[in-house]
């Protein structure tokens, strides 16, 4: 097996460095490869008017949304698309989805 | 030398690609290549090799299922012809860019419309940037060989990549010639077991064919573009690996009479035994005329042309299909093309013929070498239309 190098990467910089058939041979690294960066809004949850319904999280079309500690539901970037679906679905009106760039 | 036999081609590739060791084989008739699907079912059906043959719906069906078995490791064939090919055209780049060292053999026929099931190149033409190793054969012995050579080539683990024989629709499919069996004990010496790279096996989670994001995707094109590009080495290692055990040798680009030749005929498949028997009139008539032979198409041989060809005036590239509205046919624009820097490089005269299965006869190539004497430009011209 390939030496494991002090700090791995995420996935291959340079071309050369592709697995053939670009094959990935770790199982679940998938949760490693973010995938949001192509979203043109995100979703900003407003906690005062959240009432942990967890409606969001259900309606996640990327499942990207998680319970934090405090029990509210919370979107990870990462993976988030900007879809709004979660805005739209949240009835207390708690998140608005704002553009990227601001 | 072994005992030859008389057989029709298509029969005759079945029974090379039988004596392979297959493992899975998921074909889809289809005229002309329908006595390769035929006879591989009766092969397995009848026991003679222990192999499964999947009878799919479609060629989209049978390219797929070829995939999923390579991927466990499988040595898996398939063939198609035309309308077949088209439909498989959606899966031929994902099998390459997992590198699944698939064999097909393909049976070169016209691409509807309008309905045609004779031989020519306009089926594969279009397949040509799917990122799999392309072959020629010309007779049926070379059916034979570069079936079983395929196999050796595509799994070879600095490869790794689908390879399609092309075999040119009637005028080599249903041809009975004499050939040339190698004996099962000296196939399994050529042709080891496939050590594969990696398979798909629940006891060790893996993924092929994973999702690339733009920030990736261009650096896995040219990782598989160079994969490509390197699978020449190993394509003349195992022709001459074959020479040595079978005494028939290949090259790349294979040549007839040409080192003096001021004219060069280049021809891809079955036509170039009717060019090298023109070749021969003309060089008793004193006509310093050769012939070039396009074994490989992709990867594209260009050093191996460029010797070929060195030192003729002129070429003459036999394009055996059509990019409408294009640059001319597909190899001449491809000759253009790497050509276009070299100095000295000859004047080249591209003729768009034997199309939908029109005869191409030693008077043609004869009068294709005169017509081209007088042609001014490179412009493409369709040989023999009726105007």
């Amino acid at each position: 097996m390939a030496k494991k190098k002090t700090e791995q990467k995420k996935w291959p910089e340079k071309w050369h460095e592709v697995t053939p058939g670009c094959m990935v041979f770790e199982p679940g690294n998938a949760a490693n490869y973010k995938t949001g960066s192509w979203k043109a809004q995100r979703p900003i949850l407003d906690t005062k008017k959240c009432i942990k319904c967890g409606i969001c999280y259900i309606f996640c079309p990327e499942a990207c949304i998680q319970e934090d500690t405090e029990g509210f539901f919370q979107a990870d970037l990462g993976y988030c698309k900007g879809c709004g679906i979660c805005a739209h679905e949240c009835w207390p009106g708690a998140i608005s989805m704002v553009e990227e760039e601001e | 030398m072994g005992k030859r036999i008389g057989m029709e081609v298509g029969i005759a590739a079945a029974e090379a690609v039988a004596l392979c060791n297959i493992d899975v084989a998921a074909v889809y008739p289809i005229t002309p290549q329908s006595h390769i699907a035929e006879h591989m079912a009766d092969i397995i059906h009848d026991g003679r090799i222990d192999a499964e043959f999947i009878t799919v719906e479609s060629e989209h069906s049978s390219i797929s299922a070829c995939a999923g078995a390579s991927a466990t490791g499988a040595r898996v064939y398939t063939a198609t012809s035309s309308q077949g090919l088209m439909l498989m055209h959606e899966i031929l780049p994902i099998v390459s860019a997992m590198r699944l060292p698939v064999v097909m053999g393909n049976a070169n026929r016209a691409v509807s419309g309008p309905l045609n099931i004779w031989n020519d190149h306009g089926d594969i033409m279009p397949q040509r940037d799917s990122g799999w190793i392309c072959l020629f054969t010309e007779n049926g012995q070379e059916v034979i060989d570069l079936s079983i050579m395929a196999f050796k080539i595509a799994e070879d683990p600095e490869v790794m990549l689908p390879t399609v024989v092309n075999i040119d629709g009637f005028q080599l499919t249903h041809m009975i010639e004499p050939l040339e069996f190698p004996t099962q004990a000296q196939v399994n010496k050529f042709l080891p077991d496939r050590k594969p790279y990696a398979t798909l096996h629940p006891d060790n989670p893996m993924t092929m064919g994973c999702f690339n994001m733009p920030d990736i995707f261009t650096e896995t094109m040219k990782a598989k573009d160079t994969a490509l590009w390197n699978s020449k080495k190993t394509i003349v290692k195992v022709f001459n690996e074959w020479g040595r055990q079978f005494g028939r040798k290949y090259n790349v680009v294979e040549t007839y009479k040409a080192k003096d030749a001021e004219t060069l005929i280049l021809t891809m498949g079955s036509m170039g035994e009717t060019a090298s028997i023109a070749v021969d009139e003309m060089r008793k008539a004193g006509r310093k005329v050769g012939l070039v032979k396009l074994r490989l198409w992709r990867p594209f041989p260009v050093e191996e042309l460029r010797a070929a060809i060195k030192g003729c005036k002129t070429l003459i590239v036999m394009d055996r299909a059509i990019s409408f509205g294009g640059a001319g046919g597909p190899v001449a624009t491809e000759i253009k093309s790497f050509l276009f820097h070299d100095k000295g490089r000859p004047r080249i005269v591209d003729f768009l013929m034997g199309l939908g299965g029109r005869d191409v006869t030693v008077g043609d190539f004869i009068a294709m070498v005169e017509r081209a004497k007088n042609k001014k430009d490179e412009t493409y011209e369709y040989y023999g239309v009726r105007e």
